[in-house]
């Protein structure tokens, strides 16, 4: 669906995108990781043909960006650093307008598809006031609404969730875990770990512009070899397996071992209580460390 | 895309203002003329002036007069500068361009959208003027309508109304074309800038700078080629016979100064980052 190739962009000195080489897949529900000023959004744009490599071939949906950005747009629904609509004008007629600019949109239909992308996103009851007037968060929904109109193949979503109160999020995700299974390629940038590790199946994370890391969750959340063990009698399963317990914490035990199923049949053949087991997974947040250097807004002293 | 435009333009509830506005300063000259039958000397104050208060069909003529020095190009460079910039800060430039709508077809539909404003504010301040001219100071009963005397220095020359309307007509055609250069001017300047109001001071600074230097003979070299030039050149549409020289000229130079700076505009366009 989306593949770059050495991508780079520069302003000037600053270097906001190096070398990236992303690999989305037809299906996937693909997070972008990333602090601030990481060069998510510039990424994100220059897949959408608003700003221009400095070097680097993208390609989206089988063609070439930004050469024919034109016929592959009308097959994406896009959100980029916020919504942007007319403030002026109600929710609708800022969908209508929108819809009405570009081309594959029938006007004869319009009316229906507006007022189903708004009842998907949860706005169906909105009425003519001015979108000055919404919350941010209705901002939010309207957005993805806009991006949803025309049954794109592939959703673009840079911090979809902006604004959003934990309900919204929830909604958000299901709505987009719905989408997914229907067909509709995710792709959405966050710097919110809990989000991506919530809602997607591959992952990749950006670093001072660098593409640091790129998996499936899956593997990303790979086994560490140890197993969590909870139990009543601690000491006895400390006695029992000899040297293999790196951690204790009160009735929690972190024992270095590959199977959990066989470490449980070991301590119930040996007749101890096990409250708890299972075997330890890395967190995206060490998998996430582990790849990054520093905070990128730390500022350091020279 | 031009029907959107358009539509995002007559939905604006300051369209209607600004062409408010601009009715309003033809109304209240008229209203102070009619009451105090002072008239300007011939040959000082607004052109068509001293003639309109014994010819009101003439008031439309004096209007544009009055709104064209300032109140007109300001209003142009105002919405001109918007256009682009304006998009760009709301941030539903970015919106548009993936929706997808070309560059190239969006800088068109802006600029056939402002020509339609021209026209629109122009049409309306005409219409206005007319109605006014009509009720404040009567018309001639006589089927011919007298040129006045400033303009013509003729006295007694006459034209026929259907010969004014005609005259209207390619006045409000070349003012359009004179719009037209303060629009690229600014549009240039909205395609460089994210700043509404810097786009339109910019188109601002350049037309005051050369309405100072086309009134200083020291820069009497580069006069000809300065866009507020020929901008009163319409008044000669009002002469017997019409004197086309600087009409033409005029209109040359605006149509140079919309070629290059359009294409500016374009060139620009095309290559520019969209980052906001």
């Amino acid at each position: 669906m989306i593949v770059t190739r050495g991508l780079t962009k520069t302003y000037g000195r600053v270097t906001a995108v190096d070398d990236v080489a992303l690999e989305v897949r037809e299906g996937d529900r693909y997070g972008l990781l990333g602090p601030n000023g990481s060069g998510k959004t510039t990424l994100v744009r220059m897949l959408l043909g608003l700003v221009f490599a400095t070097k680097g071939e993208i390609e989206v949906l089988g063609r070439p960006v930004p050469k024919q950005v034109m016929r592959v747009l009308p097959a994406i629904g896009a959100l980029v650093e916020g919504p942007g609509m007319y403030p002026h004008l109600s929710g609708r007629t800022n969908l209508a307008l929108f819809d009405a600019a570009g081309p594959g949109s029938s006007r004869r239909d319009r009316r229906r598809r507006v007022g189903e992308a708004l009842e998907r996103v949860g706005l169906a009851g909105i009425d003519k006031r001015p979108v000055r007037a919404y919350s941010l968060g209705m901002r939010q929904r309207l957005g993805l609404a806009s991006a949803l109109l025309r049954k794109p193949r592939l959703l673009i979503l840079d911090e979809p969730t902006n604004g959003l109160d934990p309900r919204g999020i929830r909604e958000i995700r299901d709505l987009l875990t719905e989408l997914n299974d229907e067909g509709t390629t995710v792709f959405l940038s966050s710097h919110l770990l809990a989000e991506i590790e919530a809602l997607c199946t591959r992952v990749g994370v950006m670093d001072r512009g660098r593409l640091v890391v790129q998996d499936d969750l899956e593997k990303l959340r790979a086994p560490t070899g140890r197993v969590l063990v909870g139990t009543s009698e601690p000491d006895r399963v400390i006695a029992l397996l000899d040297g293999k317990v790196e951690h204790r914490e009160g009735q929690l035990l972190t024992v270095r071992h590959p199977d959990a199923g066989a470490l449980n049949a070991d301590l119930v053949a040996a007749g101890i209580r096990v409250t708890q087991i299972g075997g330890e997974r890395r967190s995206l947040e060490q998998v996430v460390l582990d790849a990054t250097t520093t905070s990128s807004d730390r500022v350091e002293a020279a | 895309m031009i029907r959107v435009e358009l539509a995002k333009t007559f939905r604006r509830p300051r369209t209607y203002v600004i062409a408010g506005l601009l009715c309003l300063l033809p109304l209240i000259v008229a209203i102070f003329l009619a009451t105090t039958r002072i008239p300007p000397p011939p040959g000082q104050g607004g052109a068509f002036l001293s003639a309109v208060l014994s010819n009101g069909a003439l008031y439309p003529a004096a209007a544009m007069a009055l709104v064209l020095p300032v109140f007109l190009p300001v209003s142009v460079a105002v919405l001109a500068g918007d256009s682009v910039a304006g998009e760009a800060s709301a941030g539903t430039l970015r919106y548009l361009l993936i929706r997808p709508v070309g560059r190239t077809r969006l800088l068109v539909a802006k600029l056939i959208s402002l020509i339609v404003f021209v026209l629109f504010a122009i049409a309306a301040v005409l219409v206005t003027a007319y109605l006014t001219g009509l009720l404040l100071f009567g018309s001639q009963p006589s089927a011919g309508v007298a040129l006045p005397a400033d303009v013509t220095s003729l006295s007694g020359v006459t034209i026929t109304p259907a010969g004014l309307v005609l005259r209207l007509l390619g006045t409000v055609a070349y003012i359009v074309i004179s719009m037209l250069g303060v629009a690229a001017i600014a549009l240039f300047l909205s395609t460089i800038t994210d700043s509404a109001l810097g786009a339109a001071m910019g188109a601002l600074a350049v037309l005051v700078t050369s309405q100072v230097l086309v009134t200083l003979d020291a820069a009497a070299a580069i006069r000809p080629y300065l866009p507020t030039r020929y901008w009163f050149a319409w008044i000669d549409f009002f002469r017997e016979p019409v004197l086309w020289r600087d009409i033409e000229r005029g209109a040359g130079i605006q149509l140079v100064y919309l070629a290059v700076l359009l294409g500016a505009a374009w060139a620009n366009f095309m290559t520019r980052d969209v980052t906001n």
